[in-house]
């Protein structure tokens, strides 16, 4: 047989390609339920240790079953939205809508008269999209609320879970993980030596305005030479962008927390 | 003994010491520096490539004679990458955390030169048995390198093995001894690397060219 001739050629491709595409759709829909698994496991190993919680993949599911009081989904108002479940939230998403209304935001400063109100019921329409997962667990016979964030760091997502001690301000713990950041530099978010300092900072200052975290350049004590032991911790050195782009994402997570944590600090008054 | 015949012998261990891969051919450089920061994804990593080698080996063997000659690359391509999303999708749901730490490089096996050049260079012309030990040797000429070069790496970048921490425990720390950071960083591994061709052409004389 002629395997040089044109026709052979096709439809040799044609068929190996379609062969190889039926074979891996195959493995792929057969592994997928345990790879579903592994995130899911992944995320509730990460919601735990946020409290302090240590886990192996064998026994965070019971755990956490265990550990877990309560879990809702609130809007941006700060109302509990009845049927969601905050397990499901996809955070990818939100983090789009908060990025979309940032570039909607930039937009206004330009913007004359007319377009300013397109722009202002377009920002509306967008807030309206937000959801807002809060996870309460207990450790230790104390309860805390734990909320799920997300954002950019320098080559590709980052994300983490800040859990909160029950003044609806203090940290209690934080877990910062991301996908492709610059090992040794970007990549130390996720190691203990730089998620202790969160413990103990605070998000709101004295008279209840959101202060987010801040981080500060210039290596070790960095925020302590600024003066800023409350709100404050020092970046890594090398890892700039990663440290900023955390920043921005506390900064943007939390605050549409603000209006659900002040009414549940009131509350407790 | 049939199945291993003297020559299927070589095929196995020619790779590990006269031919390897990265010391002797230089290729797949790329990966031997960005995975040997720790053992364990080195290993997960020199198995993933043995066995995409291996098995991409005997496929293109058995195909050998019905592949047309114009489109033989594609060919090889698609079934490395298709063997490649295999590996990938199986360390994703089996090894979730080390499949995290190898993240695209995984992926990129796709581009590891080795393996494209054994198949155009071994499998092409020979019968799949032998392009299968063709592809377990150069595999493990390409693991032997990556496992020695993350044993330096990870024992004096962050002075453990395995995770374990060995300078922990006979006490180094205590008396002043800190972890090199440089260790840690891609250039080492070139370094490493280095060491290894000055000391593999120390002992193994034919390897040194000739001065023309």
């Amino acid at each position: 047989m002629n395997t040089q001739g044109n026709l052979y050629t096709f439809v040799y491709a044609s068929v190996l390609v379609v062969i190889v595409a039926a074979m891996l759709s195959f493995t792929a829909i057969k592994l997928q339920p345990i790879q579903e698994r592994n995130v899911r496991i992944e995320k509730i190993q990460n919601i735990l240790s946020s409290v302090g919680i240590e886990s192996t993949v064998k026994n965070a599911e019971s755990l956490f079953d265990e550990h877990l009081v309560d879990s809702y989904v609130l809007d941006p108002e700060g109302n509990k939205l009845n049927g969601e479940k905050a397990f499901d939230v996809k955070l990818a998403p939100q983090v789009k809508i908060i990025f979309a209304i940032k570039k909607i935001i930039d937009k206004l400063a330009k913007a004359d008269k007319a377009n300013k109100e397109k722009l202002l019921s377009e920002i509306n329409s967008l807030k309206k999209q937000r959801r807002l997962p809060v996870y309460i667990c207990e450790h230790n016979g104390e309860q805390h609320l734990i909320i799920p964030v997300r954002g950019k760091g320098l080559w590709g997502p980052i994300w983490g879970y800040i859990s909160l001690n029950m003044d609806y301000n203090t940290i209690n713990g934080v877990v910062f993980d991301h996908k492709t950041e610059t090992p040794g530099l970007g990549a130390e978010i996720n190691q203990l030596w730089f998620q202790e300092p969160f413990k103990g900072k605070k998000i709101f200052d004295d008279n209840m305005n959101f202060t987010s975290i801040h981080v500060y350049k210039g290596g070790k004590g960095s925020a302590a030479n600024a003066g800023d032991t409350e709100h404050g911790v020092d970046a890594i050195s090398g890892g700039t962008i990663t440290s900023k782009g955390l920043e921005a994402m506390l900064h943007d997570c939390l605050i549409s927390y603000t209006p659900f944590l002040k009414k549940q600090k009131n509350a407790n008054k | 003994m049939s199945l291993f015949s003297s020559q299927d012998l070589k095929l196995l261990t020619n790779p590990l010491n006269m031919e390897n891969p990265i010391t002797v051919q230089v290729l797949g450089i790329c990966s031997a520096l960005a995975v040997t920061v720790k053992l364990e994804p080195a290993i997960v990593m020199s198995i993933s490539v043995t066995a995409v080698l291996a098995f991409a080996n005997v496929i293109i063997s058995l195909l050998r004679n019905t592949i047309p000659s114009r489109i033989r690359i594609i060919v090889q391509l698609v079934v490395i990458a298709f063997l490649v999303i295999v590996v990938d999708q199986i360390l994703k749901a089996y090894v979730y955390d080390v499949s995290k730490q190898l993240s695209v490089f995984v992926g990129l096996i796709i581009t590891n030169c080795i393996i494209m050049g054994r198949l155009e260079a071994f499998a092409l012309g020979n019968k799949p048995w032998p392009s299968f030990l063709d592809g377990v040797g150069n595999g493990a000429g390409y693991g032997l390198i990556l496992i020695i070069v993350a044993f330096f790496r990870e024992l004096f970048g962050s002075g453990t093995i395995f995770g374990f921490p060995v300078f922990e425990k006979i006490g180094l720390y205590s008396i002043g001894y800190k972890n090199n950071g440089l260790m840690i960083l891609p250039p080492m591994a070139l370094i490493i690397v280095g060491i290894i061709i000055w000391i593999q052409r120390s002992r193994t004389r034919e390897l040194i060219e000739k001065n023309l």
